[in-house]
């Protein structure tokens, strides 16, 4: 595996030793030192065309735990805020020796290219494009349940997992959807049939329409955002009943079965499409997943600039 | 029109029919098509094996000129026609400035004379700055110098019905045609690529099929209405064919074109985000792909054009949804129907030579084309090597441009002389 293009790419194996690598790298943020010297002289590119704080500042983490030397490119005050292509910045980047570039972008596709197109030559690590895949983000998602649900397994055998909301647009869900299938797990997406997308019926996936019919049977129950532009787009008629069918809230989390996680990819709404008080509620792990990232891409700087061998049984 | 003063005979080859038979060139004109021909002095080409057609004519092209000469000229444009067997081109609107008045029209027009290698017929934008609002200055452009008898705002959609209606009452004054580019705009606003299973994994807009089938079936029935002539360009759906089907039945006067891409390529190729695969309207699926063959061998679909589209590098050396539509076609679009069509034994070469020259001629009402290998006609004649393999390269290509989407394919026939007014002007990959 020489890059993190799409969770379609990687196998079960892979996505289980990315899962046990992150495990074995929690254990440094414990200590009082946080930091392996495992990628000291190797240089990462956060090249965010997309702005992005909490991925970014993961990422970062990550790779300064790791002792790489971290460049942020990020697009305001860029040359990519001024018109710059993408070939002319993958150049640069080649150019000044970049080992890795992580990159976000609003156009699906993008690190695709970027890895294809040999405009450089180092990593490319898909920290979210467009509407597309956001591969880290399952990766920690499933790295969190496992902790919770996994009951000691490698993968996630038999969960029962729901995905609420905008799956339409969601990188997110197209990413969990592949990993958490992919590691055993069954999913549910519920959502408004307006923001499913066509071709949906031929994911590995069950539909519902009903948030509270679903919710009984679900061990983790996955929030989507809504984007506050899709408002004025027809996707539903207004937050109040987007929120009354497809939010979760005090009574929804009191239905869930004892043992069930809240879990929510960040940025929230608070009342639109989570309550306050479910963000925040015993069953949420919200925060969690917040530090399990740095955890987690840890694991997936190390596995791929590292030159560990271990990631590549599976090809 | 000819350089040629000495007459010139093709012994030997094979017409449309399958017969096979000398044709003697006079002056531009072909004189005579009979076995065993003999003239004092004539220049004896060999067509042994080789496939003689009526030539081809593209209803569909990009030259570019005026505006985006980067991409391509009139003249370049005309040098890759040649080379894939054309010697009728009819140069799309949307240039900079648009084609929306006799002056545009006829600048295109006296360009393709200039360039000299076959003929360039201008459409007509349908409004002004095809922006579907005003119509243009359709009457004037019809009586210019380039007569120009197609009139379309590819590129857009004539969405609004009012202005659609209205343009297909007034070019009944002289017998013209609407080409309608199908797509709602409401429907595909910043759309990608076709909206399906592929879409759906790709996370790309997706561009239904019913935006491409609901203006189809609105714009028959307008021009059943008003009793006036339609064309529909680039048919991409199976529900497409099945409502021009339906609108023939029903008699009313509408004619389709496909593109070669469309017959060959699927919406599948978008998972490499090479948007050397983007264009509009969007590759469809395997399904729509074998309902336009059989459309076209049926006649349902009643032409092939190209809808030959040159970008710079730039346009296409980016991310998908910052790139440009649209794919070459020129060179390659004989090779593709032979490939699609006659090799799968859909259409026989009477068949392509309907599809490719005589029915284009006819819509565009291009009287000096599309006329056949008959005595009388001018001598327009696309020479074919059926059994020619060769693989596209990008980098050997006449159009000014690149963006070809069939780069490393291997096809089996080949163009290898095109004849306009009797003169070779292209032959065995040199221009004339």
């Amino acid at each position: 595996m020489k890059h993190l293009l799409s969770i379609a790419d990687i196998t079960h194996l892979e996505a289980v030793s990315i899962l046990n690598t992150a495990t074995e790298l929690a254990k440094v943020s414990d200590t009082p030192m946080k930091k392996l010297p495992t990628l000291r002289g190797r240089t990462i590119v956060n090249l965010f065309a997309e702005d992005s704080t909490r991925t970014r500042i993961s990422f970062e983490a990550a790779a300064k735990r790791l002792s790489a030397d971290v460049i942020n490119f990020s697009s305001k005050g860029s040359s990519l805020s001024k018109g710059e292509s993408l070939k002319d910045t993958a150049q640069t980047l080649q150019a000044m020796g970049a080992d890795a570039v992580i990159i976000r972008h609003g156009a699906s596709g993008a690190p695709a290219r970027l890895a294809e197109c040999q405009w450089m030559s180092g990593a490319v690590i898909n920290a979210g494009d467009g509407t597309h895949e956001h591969p880290s983000q399952a990766l920690l998602d499933a790295f969190t349940i496992r902790k919770h649900l996994g009951h000691g397994r490698e993968d996630l055998e038999g969960l029962r997992i729901g995905i609420v909301g905008d799956v339409l647009h969601s990188r997110v869900a197209r990413s969990n959807v592949l990993l958490l299938t992919k590691l055993g797990a069954h999913v549910t997406l519920i959502a408004p049939p307006t923001l499913l997308p066509v071709g949906v019926e031929s994911w590995p996936v069950t539909i519902s329409y009903d948030f509270d019919s679903a919710l009984e049977s679900l061990d983790a129950v996955m929030m989507l955002r809504v984007q506050l532009e899709r408002m004025n787009e027809l996707f539903f008629p207004n937050a109040r009943e987007y929120s009354r069918y497809f939010g979760l809230n005090s009574a929804r989390v009191k239905a869930l079965h004892p043992g069930a996680i809240v879990m929510h990819p960040g940025p929230m709404n608070r009342g639109l499409e989570i309550t306050a008080d479910s963000a925040d509620s015993a069953r949420s792990v919200i925060v969690e997943q917040v530090s399990n990232g740095v955890s987690v891409r840890m694991a997936i700087l190390y596995l791929l600039l590292a030159g560990d061998t271990s990631i590549k049984a599976g090809n | 029109m000819t350089n040629s003063l000495r007459a010139i005979i093709l012994k030997g080859g094979t017409l449309a029919d399958g017969s096979k038979r000398d044709v003697l060139i006079n002056d531009g004109v072909i004189t005579s098509v009979s076995q065993n021909l003999l003239s004092e002095g004539a220049d004896v080409i060999d067509t042994e094996g080789l496939i003689l057609l009526s030539g081809l004519v593209d209803l569909h092209t990009h030259l570019r000129e005026p505006g985006r000469e980067d991409s391509e000229t009139v003249l370049t444009g005309s040098q890759a026609g040649v080379k894939g067997g054309y010697v009728a081109l009819s140069a799309m609107a949307n240039t900079s400035p648009v084609a929306d008045t006799a002056g545009v029209v006829e600048q295109v027009f006296r360009l393709g004379k200039e360039a000299g290698l076959l003929d360039v017929f201008p459409i007509g934008a349908v409004t002004q700055g095809i922006e579907g609002k005003i119509l243009a200055e359709i009457g004037a452009m019809a009586d210019s110098v380039a007569r120009v008898r197609v009139f379309s705002d590819d590129g857009n959609c004539v969405s609004d019905p009012l202005v659609m209606r209205r343009a297909l009452e007034y070019v009944k004054k002289f017998g013209g045609v609407i080409a309608q580019h199908a797509q709602e705009p409401a429907l595909t606003s910043g759309s990608q690529m076709n909206e399906g299973i592929v879409s759906a994994t790709l996370g790309l807009k997706g561009w239904p099929a019913v935006a491409e089938e609901a203006i189809i079936a609105r714009d028959v029935l307008l021009a059943e209405h008003v009793g006036s002539r339609l064309h529909i360009c680039h048919l991409t759906t199976a529900g497409g064919v099945e409502i021009i089907r339906w609108a023939k039945a029903r008699g009313i006067n509408v004619t389709a074109e496909v593109t070669p891409h469309h017959l060959l390529l699927t919406d599948e190729l978008a998972r490499s985000y090479d948007p050397i695969f983007k264009v509009n309207p969007p590759l469809r699926t395997d399904a729509d792909v074998i309902a336009l063959r059989s459309g076209l061998a049926d006649g349902t679909i009643d032409i092939v054009a190209t809808d030959h589209a040159p970008h710079p590098g730039e346009s296409k050396e980016c991310e998908w949804q910052e790139a440009a539509f649209g794919m070459l076609g020129l060179e390659h679009a004989l090779s593709i129907i032979s490939q699609t069509m006659v090799e799968t034994g859909l259409l026989d070469w009477a068949g392509v030579q309907n599809r490719m020259s005589i029915a284009p001629a006819v819509i565009g009402g291009y009287s000096d084309h599309g006329r056949g290998l008959e005595p009388g006609s001018p001598a327009h004649i696309t020479v074919i090597n059926p059994k020619a393999p060769y693989r596209v390269d990008r980098d050997n290509l006449a159009s000014k441009s690149r963006n070809t989407p069939f780069h490393g394919m291997e096809f089996s026939a080949q163009v290898v002389a095109t004849y306009f007014h009797g003169r070779k002007v292209f032959s065995n990959g040199r221009m004339a």
